[in-house]
This record gives structure tokens, C-alpha cells and sequence, in this order.
């Protein structure tokens, strides 16, 4: 039976085991729309390409599996560029359908004609240009297979209006890439990786180990071997923002996030560190601070999947190119278990001092600051939402302050940190878990970078929760510019609309909060709604409790961090200030 | 130091332009790439010559090898390979001094493939070195234009014996 191009995608992606579609039409695409009503596929209409990316980009950071967004030629592709980027930088596994114009205008400068596949050449794992509908079954499934093996990452097919409409005799391939996140493809292999042994005896003779959990860790389903390695050798874990979920925020070796703003213990460690055991994490710089002053006293073990990760930024001793979960595995068969009474009260005592310089120790009173409405949120819930955060303070407040038993995704763009991410990611977030709770965090600035996605979720009558945390500034950058840029507030500060109106708008439930109080009540009431619900919470603009702290200045090592002041009380007893 | 890399490419649309794409991106300082067909049908073969002071060899290695449209790569530097190139002289002969550049360029194991009124054409092949030592000593005659290839490489085989340059 002939098939037209246009059938081919519906039916191949549903092979592949498609069940949620993230796009909008137009001209170069419309011949692909036109059967979707034949096919049990859910089209989520958005309101902006760029939308379409991020949101099958939560969809595939909470499914663990394929997220797919489709579009027309031109500005529809290049629209989803952010969110491809993004993907790529996070990892995440895409597959991005554009339309193209047909194959006798490519290179014409034909209306809606854009390059797509050399625009997006350095920003996908591999991109394609299907001009022959024969090849179109096979490109798909090769397509899902390459954004889901190895390190995963976007794919890109642009598909001229033609072949959409041609038709092909190949038949249906009832075939499924591989399963989602298959690591190197040797993830259930038994054989120890390479290195293991060496790894296995540093482990053995160092005596202030530091583990640093990245996403590698979550996506290899290697958590609980993780917890495992880490109680059996009395190691300290900490984790990147990605790595959050790695490990339970409560535990007793859990050194919480490092990096810039990541906890003083887990910066500490690292620097006072003799051994790091980094697994499926690639020294970011927002995680190393200074290269040539990180964990100066430490030997390195790498993990990692991807071998051009190794010796990339951190000369490391051993490099371990496999899966985290079967390096763990062998990992925690070659160790014995051992107490580090001195390392862990070390550890302990920065800990401790961490909890007298915070937010939270301090008496409530009438100020709104963020850390207070997390930690609300988290009260709330159980620590048993899904966040969905944007980027800048309230990204870094949401990982430092929304603690989890290490289990649920938490849903924020960390290497492109790309502002407007969290509303659009949080659509496909709700999708890929029906039945979860699922919190969209934004600043005033981030949220207003895709708004418009509001009329998505309510058309799709999705029950989300979205946060707007409102300070009238773009906050990160305002707290750059009073440590580091004399105080000059330079096109920072914004005039913003009536968030609880602006949502009315869109027929969703609205509050704003002012007071802790307040902001106890609006969220109670927010998750009485059975459809979608909007807070603003009005924050606290300037002084010590609109900072993110710690902090470390870009280019100053770790160890050379911007502390939240200490409260007067305790100041006063220890007698420094 | 130069490093000298063998990738065996997919001969398809825009694989030239993805590992370019990804020097730049990275970038990787490249002294010469050269491209042709293989023994395989729909495969190419590239040389890429590296700078080793400004660039790790092994980051080009490795970040290559995940381009879906190459198939391997491998660092020949430290085994027996041969390294080759192809150069095109102009060299002006003027003033009478034809004989004397086609003495020199016989002595070096170069060839004149073309003789005109003004210049001969001499090509040569060999190392680098051999190459830039025919530069040098044509430079004084006064080099009217010149084209190189860059390497191209292949590992021996183990036990064959050596073949004198």
C-alpha cells in the first residue's frame, strides 16, 4: 500500500512509541497536519516554536524519553533554535520536524526558505534534509535512535512540502530504536569498564573522598547504586544542578549543590578534597570557579559516556568512557566498606555553620523573600512536586531550597541557561506525568519571555501551578550589578504588568501574595484548583534577602566565596563581624 | 608538534561541512585537511594535520568521532606512516636561468612538467620537509605562484620493509 510522506511521520513516530506532539502549523508544514486526526498522536498547540522545543524538552526530561516538536519552514524552525540549543547543552533527547519548501525552491530564497540544517549544524547531535520520501521511514527511526543512545541530544529532520506529499512503497517499520537513555548500549553489561580498578584502589587509600553527582547519574538510573557506593565508603556527595535527583537532599552525606552558588560544604570539600569522583558531570565552569585554584590537593576519576568530555576542562588520573551505572556497579563490588569519622565532622561543621548563616534561621516577619515561598512550596507538597525552574535566582533558590528524597525530576535548562524556559518546559513536564503535581518557577523577567504559552495551558486545560516570583528586576543580573558593577542598576529594572489580571485574562485562577503569610494561604488555595493556577508572590527587591548567596565571583575559586552575612545574634556570640 | 589524524567519512551532502563546523566551533587550529575517495564506495578519506602546540590532537580526535557520519578516526603520528603531499611551483626563469632550476629541481627529486617562455612548472611530492626544502632553495629564482595539498597519509604495513623517500 502506497503511503504519502505525511503518513509515514505519523506512523513511524507512533513505532517509536510517540504519544504527545508539540508544534504548530503553516504553509510548508500543512501537508503533514493534514492526516493527524487519522492518528492516535496528541498535538499540543503552541503559541511560538520556541515553546514547542522547550516543551517537548520537559517532556522528555520527566517520559525519560523522546521529546518531538514540529514546525513549518523558515521562522517556525528557526524559532525552535533556543530550545534546540538548549537540548543540546542539557543533553536531552529531541526530534525536531520542520517543514521545508519544496525541493525544487531549496536555495532559491523562496518564501519561508531558511537553511535549518546549516543553522542548526552545531546545535544538534546529528540533523537531516529528507529530499527522497523512500528514505523518509528510516530517517525517523535512525533519527530517535541517535537522539536516545550514548549521550543523548537533539535531532533535526527537515522535510521538504514534496515529499510530504509523495508517496513511498516502503512499508511500515515496526521497528523501535532503542529504548530510552540506552547509555553506551552496554549499561546492563556486567564487564567491569576499564580504569575500574585503578578507580577501585585511589578510592581505597584517599582518606577525604568527595563524590560530585551529575545528570549522568539520573539518566543512568545509577541513584541508589550511587547511595550504595556512597554509605559504603562514607563518602560526601554533592551534586551539579542537573544532578539534583542524583541523591536524597536529607542524607546524611548529602553536601546539597556546588558551584557558584552552591553550598559553602560541598565548595569547601571539594577544595580540602584529596580524591573527586566525578560521575557523569563535565566540569562546567559554573562548577569549578577558577580551573587553575579546583580541588588543588585532589587526585580525578571521570566517569563519563562521552570521551571528549575527559580532560576537556580538569586534567583528570583516571578516566572511566562508560555508563555511571556499570561503573558503579563494578565500583561498589571492589570496595570495602570504611568510617571517615574525621572527614565527615569536617564536613559536618561547615555544614553546621551553613544553617546559622540562613534565611530560613532568621525570625518570619512581613518580608517576602524567596527562599521563604520555596521552602512554603516544599512544606506543602511533601517535596513531592515536580519543579519546573526558569534561570537566575530562582533557579539557584529552587535547587537550594526545594529538597527532595532524590527521586523526582527537577526540570531547569542548565548549560544554555535559557530565560522564558520554565512555562513552556512545564507543559510538556504536566504531559509527560498526568497525574503529578507539577510547579512552574519563573522570575517577573523569565516569565514574560514566553507568556504566551498561558493560552496553551489553558486551551489544553493542563493543571499546572505556576509561580511568577515577582522583584521587579531582572534579579540575577541585578545582584551581578550590586557586587560587581558599582551598584549601577542598568536596564534591569522592569515595569510589569498586572500578573493576576494578566492570567484572568486567560481564564486562570490568579493570586498575589505580599506577606509569608499571604503566600501560605495563596498556595493552599492554588492547589484546590482543578485546572491551571497562577501566584505572583512580590518579593523583596534589595538588601541581604533579595541575594543568592553563596556566591562565588566568576573567575575566583571555589573556596573564594561571597558568604550571606552573618546574622548579628550569632556574630555577637562568636565574636567575629 | 603536527599530529596527524586519518578519518574514514560518509562521502555524503554536508559531511565536509560538519566536521569543519565543529573546528570552528571548538576552535581547533588545523593546518591542512585533505579529502578524497577511498577504497569503499560512498566513503571518503581525510588527513587532517593538527598544530599539537595550540591544539589537542586528542579533543579533535574524540569530539570527531561522534559525528554520526564518521566512521573512524586515528592518530597515525607515532606509527609507521607515510606522510605525503603534493606541491605546484611556478618558478620564474627569467634572465636565462632555466637550466639552472631544472638542475636543482632534478637534484631534489622534484619534476618540471610544463616549460613556458617565463616560468617552468615543478612539481614534487614527498614529506613536508622535502617540500620545503625544494621551496627554499627555488625561492631565490623567485616563485611566481605555488599550491600545496597538505599530507596524506597511510600506516604501513607492519612488516614491509621500508621504501626509501
Amino acid at each position: 500500500m502506497k503511503r504519502s510522506g505525511a503518513r509515514v511521520v505519523w506512523e513511524e513516530l507512533a513505532a517509536e512509541g510517540v504519544r504527545v506532539v508539540f508544534g504548530m502549523p503553516g504553509g510548508s508544514i500543512m501537508p503533514t497536519y493534514h492526516p493527524l486526526s487519522e492518528h492516535r498522536i496528541r498535538h499540543v498547540l503552541i503559541r511560538h516554536e520556541q515553546a514547542a522545543a522547550h516543551a517537548a524538552d520537559g517532556y522528555a526530561r520527566v517520559s525519560g524519553d523522546v521529546g518531538v516538536a514540529i514546525t513549518t519552514s523558515g521562522p517556525g524552525a528557526t524559532n525552535l533554535t533556543t530550545g534546540i540549543a538548549t537540548a543540546m547543552l542539557d543533553s536531552i533527547p529531541l526530534v525536531c520536524i520542520t517543514g521545508q519548501v519544496a525541493t525544487g525552491l531549496i536555495g532559491t530564497d523562496a518564501f519561508q526558505e531558511a537553511d535549518i540544517t546549516g543553522i542548526t549544524l552545531p546545535i544538534t547531535k546529528h540533523n537531516y534534509l529528507v529530499t527522497d520520501v523512500d528514505a523518509l521511514a528510516d530517517t525517523i527511526h535512525e533519527a530517535f535512535h541517535i537522539a536516545r543512545s550514548g549521550r543523548p541530544g537533539p535531532v533535526l529532520i527537515d522535510l521538504p512540502k514534496d515529499v510530504q506529499i509523495a508517496e513511498t512503497e516502503v512499508a511500515p517499520v515496526p521497528w523501535r530504536s532503542a529504548g530510552p537513555f540506552a547509555g553506551d548500549g552496554a549499561a546492563d553489561d556486567d564487564e567491569a569498564p576499564a580504569g575500574i580498578d585503578e578507580a577501585a584502589m585511589f578510592l581505597r587509600r584517599c582518606r577525604r573522598p568527595v563524590i560530585l553527582a551529575g545528570q549522568g547519574v539520573v539518566r543512568s538510573g545509577a541513584a541508589d547504586l550511587l547511595r550504595q557506593l556512597a554509605e559504603r565508603c562514607d563518602i560526601p556527595v554533592t551534586t551539579t544542578l542537573l544532578g539534583k535527583p542524583a541523591f536524597p537532599w536529607g542524607h546524611r552525606l548529602a553536601l546539597g549543590m556546588m558551584g557558584m552558588h552552591g553550598t559553602a560544604e560541598a565548595n569547601l570539600a571539594i577544595q580540602e578534597a584529596d580524591l573527586l569522583i566525578a560521575l557523569g558531570m563535565r566540569f562546567d565552569d559554573r562548577v569549578t570557579g577558577r580551573i587553575d585554584a579546583y580541588a588543588p590537593m585532589a587526585r580525578k576519576i571521570h566517569v563519563d559516556l562521552d570521551e571528549s568530555e575527559i580532560n576537556k576542562i580538569v586534567p583528570v588520573d583516571v578516566a572511566i568512557v562508560a555508563d555511571v551505572r556499570r561503573t558503579l556497579r563494578a565500583l561498589v563490588e571492589r570496595c570495602e566498606s570504611i568510617v571517615r569519622d574525621e572527614w565527615r565532622a569536617a564536613v559536618d561543621a561547615w555544614r553546621g555553620e551553613s544553617r546559622e548563616r540562613d534565611l530560613l534561621g532568621r525570625p518570619s516577619d512581613d518580608v517576602l523573600c524567596v527562599p521563604r515561598v520555596i521552602d512554603e512550596l516544599r512544606r506543602q507538597t511533601a517535596g513531592e512536586a515536580i519543579v519546573v525552574a526558569d534561570v537566575g535566582q530562582n533557579q539557584m533558590w529552587a535547587a537550594q531550597y526545594y529538597g527532595t528524597d532524590g527521586r523526582l525530576p527537577f526540570v531547569t535548562s542548565g548549560g544554555l541557561g535559557t530565560m522564558g524556559f520554565s512555562l513552556p518546559a512545564s507543559i510538556g513536564a504536566q504531559l509527560a506525568a498526568p497525574d503529578a503535581e507539577v510547579w512552574s518557577l519563573s522570575g517577573d523577567g523569565g516569565f514574560q519571555m514566553n507568556l504566551q504559552e498561558l493560552a496553551t495551558v489553558a486551551q489544553e486545560g493542563l493543571p499546572l501551578r505556576i509561580a511568577v516570583l515577582n522583584n521587579g528586576y531582572l534579579g540575577m543580573v541585578r545582584q551581578w550589578q550590586e557586587f560587581f558593577y558599582d551598584e549601577r542598576y542598568e536596564s534591569t529594572r522592569l515595569l510589569n504588568p498586572d500578573f493576576v489580571r494578566l492570567a484572568e485574562a486567560y481564564g486562570i485562577p490568579a493570586w498575589s501574595a505580599r506577606t509569608p503569610g499571604e503566600s501560605r494561604e495563596a498556595i493552599a488555595a492554588s492547589r484546590g484548583v482543578r485546572g491551571p493556577a497562577l501566584i505572583e508572590f512580590q518579593t523583596v527587591v534589595d538588601g541581604d534577602e533579595a541575594n543568592v548567596y553563596p556566591m562565588v565571583p566568576s573567575g575566583a575559586a571555589l573556596h573564594e566565596m561571597i558568604r550571606r552575612p552573618v546574622p548579628i545574634r550569632i556574630a555577637t556570640r562568636r565574636g567575629d563581624v | 608538534m603536527k599530529r596527524t589524524l586519518v578519518a574514514l567519512v560518509e562521502d555524503k551532502p554536508g559531511t565536509l561541512n560538519r566536521i569543519s563546523s565543529l573546528f570552528r566551533r571548538r576552535a581547533f587550529n588545523i593546518e591542512s585537511l585533505t579529502v578524497g575517495h577511498s577504497e569503499r564506495e560512498g566513503m571518503s578519506r581525510m588527513t587532517i594535520v593538527v598544530d599539537g602546540t595550540q591544539t589537542d590532537s586528542a579533543m579533535v580526535e574524540k569530539n570527531l568521532r561522534k559525528l554520526v557520519n564518521v566512521s573512524s578516526v586515528e592518530d597515525v603520528s607515532d606509527r609507521p606512516a607515510i606522510l605525503h603531499e603534493l606541491a605546484l611551483i611556478k618558478v620564474r626563469t627569467a634572465d636565462g636561468r632555466r637550466s639552472e632550476v631544472m638542475q636543482v629541481v632534478e637534484a631534489m627529486d622534484g619534476r618540471v612538467i610544463d616549460i613556458g617562455l617565463e616560468t617552468l612548472l615543478v612539481e614534487v611530492t614527498g614529506l613536508d620537509e622535502k617540500v620545503d626544502r625544494l621551496l627554499e632553495v627555488l625561492r631565490p629564482f623567485g616563485i611566481a605562484e605555488m599550491t600545496r595539498t597538505g599530507r596524506v597519509a597511510m600506516v604501513r604495513e607492519a612488516s614491509a620493509t621500508a621504501v626509501p623517500e
